[in-house]
């Protein structure tokens, strides 16, 4: 599992990415209470917000963290958000990205270095 | 944690760190937001049972007992008449019909005792001491609330006689030798008890209510969708120096004998354009409004009658989701011509989104009015 600066987890399954939210990112949200998915199949670019997520306090998104097209999108959190407090890292996921270049997750950051970034 | 030492802390704040408070800044304070329970579990813990707040950072005020006269020329409201042991609800006007505070007002025997945001501590007691005799801040004590349908049972205990208060007593009772001042009112739309006291016995008295099972710690985060819930208007969002009482549906806090007609009419900042308002109707008017998807609608979000007219008619002024009601909540304020059956929309992230009008509150109110 590879990480993002923005706090995303990524887990690779060949060229296919499934994307979610860490346990410390899902802590510092609070309790989410709304999840707008991406659509199928849509075309994305490294960077674009496609997610967004509200909780008690505030509203944030998810960026596409690479280049590459909407596979398929978790939409027990539209029904369920509270998930994503409840099982981040699980059933929590969002969505499902097929990336031309695998390869190009070596440049996020390890569990190692993730937990260094936050400081733990 | 420059940032922090910048800020005025609470007297409670190792009490806070110790039942694991999140703090943010907060009016140039740092204060809890949130314990362990989360925002939402705090709300729905404060509707059920007991909440425990910390609002020590709001300004506490005596005033002379016979400065009610001078302090009528501030307020739009009745303090001449109000009785001795009772609070009212008040609002410091500015010339021209806008708001600079809300605050509350209550008279004792020998006193008149005053509560303000903490924002607007500074500006409103320069402003008390420009115009009425022997302003005195308050100092070295805390404030506490606790709010909820279980507060009359968990305050009880320490203090027997706040069975025999109603909504609006504010009283003072001894608790281990020190003397509280205790109202019956809150921020949340709950039965519950505002209590000042001493500094130096504030934690005691905190952990007292704490030790009891019905009491939870309740940081900013609830308090702000429990008013929401409530109807209950924030300064800075539904009132302002641009928005009148009228507007801001808080006409109610204007004393019958301070209204056209009335033996005291007018003689507050502002007069004429809030008796006109109130005689005439206001331009705008502050709406309860319930977004029918499930995304929060949040403050500045911009309030149109169609999905492509061009002009909006208003803003919501403060909006989230409301946990008691499991739906997001939004408070605006819009032009007055619009019905009030109208559907509106809200523009979020680009799309018009649709929101219901409703009536005010969202969650009925547990004010115990009588105590019988």
């Amino acid at each position: 599992m590879k990480f993002t600066e923005d706090h995303e987890w990524l887990s690779a399954d060949g060229d296919i990415i499934t994307v979610g939210i860490t346990p410390h990112a899902s802590e510092q949200l609070g309790d989410v209470v709304f999840v707008e998915l991406p659509e199928l199949e849509t075309q994305v670019a490294k960077g674009d917000e496609i997610v967004v997520i509200e909780s008690v306090k505030a509203a944030s998104d998810i960026t596409a963290p690479l280049d590459g097209e909407i596979v398929e999108v978790n939409d027990a959190l539209v029904d369920n958000p509270a998930l994503v407090n409840e099982d981040p890292t699980g059933e929590a996921w969002f969505f499902k990205i097929k990336v031309e270049d695998p390869s190009a997750l070596d440049e996020f950051m390890t569990e190692d270095e993730y937990k260094d970034h936050i400081g733990e | 944690m420059d940032a922090l030492d910048a800020q005025e802390t609470l007297p409670l704040a190792a009490l806070h760190a110790e039942l694991g408070a999140k703090f943010v800044p907060f009016a140039g304070w740092s204060m809890p937001v949130q314990y362990g329970l989360g925002v939402m579990g705090e709300h729905k813990w404060t509707r059920e049972h007991a909440g425990l707040f910390d609002v020590s950072h709001m300004g506490q005020v005596l005033l002379p007992k016979d400065a009610d006269a001078a302090l009528e020329t501030l307020v739009p409201v009745d303090v001449i008449d109000l009785p001795e042991g009772r609070q009212r609800y008040g609002l410091f006007t500015n010339d021209t019909g806008g708001v600079l505070d809300d605050l509350m007002i209550a008279r004792w025997p020998d006193a008149l005792f005053l509560v303000v945001n903490a924002a607007c501590r500074d500006a409103d007691i320069a402003h008390l001491r420009a115009h009425v005799e022997g302003v005195e801040e308050v100092s070295g004590r805390a404030l506490l609330a606790l709010q909820g349908p279980e507060a009359e049972a968990a305050l009880a205990p320490l203090v027997p006689a706040v069975t025999e208060m109603r909504f609006m007593d504010s009283q003072h009772h001894d608790w281990n030798g020190q003397t509280l001042w205790i109202s019956r009112s809150g921020y949340t739309g709950e039965d519950g008890f505002e209590i000042s006291l001493p500094e130096s016995v504030a934690e005691d008295f905190a952990r007292a209510l704490l030790s009891d099972d019905r009491v939870q710690p309740i940081g900013l985060g609830a308090r702000d969708s429990l008013r929401m819930e409530a109807g209950l208007p924030l300064y800075g969002q539904e009132m302002s120096e641009t928005i009148s009482p009228v507007e801001a549906g808080q006409a109610w806090a204007i004393g019958k004998v301070r209204r056209t007609g009335g033996d005291r009419a007018g003689g507050f900042p502002g007069a004429d354009v809030i008796l006109d308002q109130l005689a005439n109707g206001a331009p705008r008017r502050r709406a309860g409004l319930l977004p029918e998807g499930r995304a929060p609608m949040r403050t500045g979000v911009d309030l149109y009658t169609s999905e492509d007219v061009d002009t909006p008619i208003g803003q919501i002024t403060s909006g989230g989701f409301g946990p008691t009601l499991g739906a997001p909540v939004a408070l605006g304020l819009i032009d007055a011509s619009v019905p009030k059956d109208a559907p509106l929309y809200g523009e979020l992230r680009g799309k018009r989104l649709p929101l219901t009008q409703t009536t005010l509150p969202f969650t009925p109110n547990g004010y115990k009015r009588s105590t019988k």
